[in-house]
């Protein structure tokens, strides 16, 4: 493959497109709700009323308002409706030609799309994710093109002016790892995608994976020219099927095009890329835990450094990225540096996408620019709750961040402005929270998955978290005293300070900023003293342990 | 040493899945995974079997398979019916689901009714968040269920066939 065959198949693919499209979402969420029978049924509506020749139904990636799924939109006039049965195919293929339809409607121009800026989910709800033609129409590899015209430490330089940090939670400038990366001596190196997403509640790395898988591949290879390795490896969690389908064919269909494999480009530059499937631990979402994985071993972290960077897979040099890092790099390389450093923040640059879920009337995937309010995508974009109840607090960061209290929405979203107020960015879940959530049940439930989740390695985490989720189980159940709420702050910091990896380390974020903003409810559960007799330890000491 | 398996269909399919990995012993999570499907759980045999085709130390097999949630080493029920208890999910009455399920069987999270029909389990978070509270019935996602169409579901398990 040459660059004009890359823009000959993207003309071919352009001229073949019909005045009229109706596009049918595919991705997970849709399907569960029956999208598969809809795209169906609008097939063969298209068909049976002749309309081939100037209208197609396609499946298409997640437009992003997953609750009101499955979804359908009309292209070019932007029409869009919601809850779609198979039944009502036929009344929308005819409303196009002014027919009725009893489907409800969606507003398209309303603030949960209008006040969203697309840069990673650009092209989702628009192309279809099974067909490489259909990526490489709106500009896919592109940006791989355009990479290989420069040389390797040229890529890296442009990664670090755009100021991308890591999408997968602790924000690491994306540019220095490279750097890192590449600057090892010659010889083998990895790129490996960490599309693991244990994070509960956050499905965007998911929904990149399954509406733009060629994206997260043409990232990964220009990664891979950037630092000079020639295997890449993607790590998707088993529960994610359809991710894993869709990247499978990805690289099929990229391989047999010649973007991935031998020659790409007729440059020397070679690369391939394999899927390597979890098996439902969400400690293997950590990198070194990841790489553990990825040998075929017990996913259990180990101490850094050594850095990945240095010594990862088969202890060669190896860079680790989140998926959403990799699929924002075509559009860095397309575009510029400058261009994507212009978005977001001072120290937080370009966009982020959240999957906003709980008690919101807009339930789904948002990509806003860094330094959004929390405000502006929960009451904005999200519209608030769905039955009008005052918003009570957002949970960010999963099990390793925290609640944000009401009081706090004005905060805008950006590493540094979520870590002051006791919570993190995380991947990018956000759950938004009514009065009727009980606080300490909450950090009880994080708790509980971190007690679960812990690998054991270490024994702060292993017995630490173990005993937190009894001292809120205690809590809750209204059977604890003043002393047990000062053994559980006590013991949350002995567990953050003292853990090997980072899910010990943030295990108790979530109880620490509920206790932070929401002390009262925590008070109101306790008990008196004398309640407690006979005097017993409720934990038991480390020191014994 | 543990039982041999019996030569059948599924141990020929397995094998040649094992040799499509050349043995390689980091193709273990992928062959149990292979395994798993093929079999339904993993019982020793089967662990033995892998150990040895991949020349690992069977601790390694079994340590592995131990240490990652969705491998099971117990048999499953005839049916079933994971209930995601993810953040989103569990603030969306998660647990109310896993209750009605629970009380209909006599069971809990984790346990396979007595006649061995359903299974009910837990998961953390399917990625459809959107819709939630969601479940995976028979490997089909559902997603906003209350507890009635819920135990509806399990009913046609229970008493259809
Ligand atoms: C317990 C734990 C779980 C993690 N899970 C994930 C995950 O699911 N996906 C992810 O991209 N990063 C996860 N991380 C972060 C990774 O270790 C790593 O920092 C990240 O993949 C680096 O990519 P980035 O720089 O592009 O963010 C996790 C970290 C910890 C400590
Ligand atoms: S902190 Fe927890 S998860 Fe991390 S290594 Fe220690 S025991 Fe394992
Ligand atoms: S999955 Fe269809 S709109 Fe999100
Ligand atoms: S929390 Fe249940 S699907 Fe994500």
């Amino acid at each position: 493959m040459d660059h004009d065959e890359l823009l000959r198949i993207a003309d071919a693919e352009r001229a073949k497109a019909k005045p009229n499209e109706i596009r049918c979402c595919t991705s997970s969420g849709c399907r569960a709700s029956g999208s598969a029978d809809v795209l169906k049924q609008l097939k063969a509506s298209v068909a049976a009323n002749g309309l081939n020749d100037t209208l197609t139904a396609v499946g298409v990636g997640c437009p992003g308002l997953c609750s009101a799924g499955p979804v359908v939109m009309s292209h070019p006039d932007g029409g869009m409706f919601g809850k779609v049965t198979a039944e009502q195919a036929k009344g929308i293929v005819a409303a196009l030609s002014g027919g009725a339809t009893d489907a409800q409607r969606i507003d398209p121009n309303q603030p949960f799309f209008r006040k969203q800026f697309r840069v990673v989910r650009a092209t989702a709800g628009q192309i279809d994710p099974e067909r490489i033609e259909s990526y490489i129409a709106v500009g896919g590899y592109e940006g791989l093109y355009q990479a290989l015209q420069k040389r390797p430490d040229e890529i890296v330089t442009d990664v670090t002016a755009s100021g991308l940090r890591g999408r997968g939670g602790a924000g690491y400038p994306t540019g220095l790892k490279w750097a890192t990366v590449e600057k090892m001596p010659p010889g083998q190196k990895y790129v490996i995608c960490n599309g693991d997403e244990g994070d509960p509640g956050a499905f965007m790395d998911r929904s990149v994976m399954e509406d733009a898988p060629h994206q997260v591949l043409e990232g990964m290879a220009i990664a891979a020219y950037a630092v000079g390795a020639n295997q890449g490896f993607i790590y998707v969690r088993a529960e994610y099927p359809l991710a894993i389908e869709r990247l499978q064919a990805a690289i099929t269909q990229a391989t047999k095009a010649g973007l991935l494999g031998a020659n790409i480009f007729q440059t020397p530059f070679e690369f391939k890329v394999e899927i390597r499937i979890g098996a439902g631990a969400f400690v293997c979402g950590e990198e070194t835990a990841l790489i553990a994985s990825v040998q075929g071993l017990r996913g259990t972290p180990r101490p850094r450094p050594p850095y990945p960077a240095e010594s990862g897979l088969w202890d060669r040099p190896t860079l680790i990225n989140n998926v959403e890092t990799f699929a924002t790099i075509p559009a860095i390389s397309r575009n510029g540096a400058a261009w994507f450093a212009a978005i977001g923040t001072d120290r937080s640059k370009g966009t982020k996408i959240f999957s906003l879920t709980g008690k919101v009337k807009n339930a789904g995937l948002v990509e806003v620019p860094m330094g959004t309010t929390l405000r502006a995508v929960v009451e904005e974009l999200g519209g608030g709750t769905a039955d009008g109840k005052a918003v009570k607090a957002v949970q960010t960061g999963g099990p390793s961040g925290g609640c944000i209290p009401a009081s706090l929405l004005d905060t805008p979203i950006d590493y540094e402005s979520l870590g002051k107020i006791g919570s993190i960015m995380g991947s990018g879940g956000m759950i938004v929270m009514d009065d009727t959530d009980r606080m300490p049940e909450v950090a009880r439930f994080f708790m509980e998955f971190c007690a679960d989740e812990s690998c054991g390695k270490c024994v702060p985490c292993r017995v630490g978290t173990v005993q937190l989720h009894g001292l809120l189980t205690k809590l809750v159940e209204r059977k604890a005293t003043r002393h047990d709420l000062d053994t559980l702050v006590e013991l949350c910091q002995l567990v953050r300070d003292t853990s090997l990896c980072g899910l010990g380390q943030s295990a108790p974020n979530p109880v620490l900023s509920t206790i932070r903003y929401f002390a009262a409810e925590y008070e109101a559960l306790l008990q008196p003293e004398e309640f407690a007799r006979p005097p017993r330890a409720s934990v038991i000491p480390l020191s014994v342990v | 040493m543990p039982a041999t398996l019996p030569a059948d269909k599924r141990l020929k399919i397995l094998d040649a899945a094992i040799r499509k990995q050349q043995n390689r012993p980091d193709a273990l999570i992928a062959v149990l995974h292979k395994a798993q499907e093929l079999f339904g759980f993993l019982d020793t045999p089967v662990l033995w079997h892998v150990a040895r085709a991949l020349r690992l130390p069977p601790s390694r097999v079994y340590g592995t398979a131990t240490f990652y949630h969705l491998f099971s080493l117990k048999p499953r029920g005839e049916h079933s019916c994971v209930v995601c208890m993810g953040t989103a999910c569990f603030v969306k009455g998660a647990q109310k689901l896993v209750d009605a399920v629970g009380d209909l069987g006599g069971i809990t999270a984790g346990q396979t009714t007595p006649d061995g029909k359903v299974s009910l389990l837990v998961a953390r978070c399917l990625g459809a968040c959107g819709i939630a509270p969601a479940v995976v019935l028979d490997g089909t996602t559902v997603g906003t269920i209350t507890p009635d169409q819920l135990t509806a579901r399990v009913k046609e398990w229970t008493h259809g066939s």
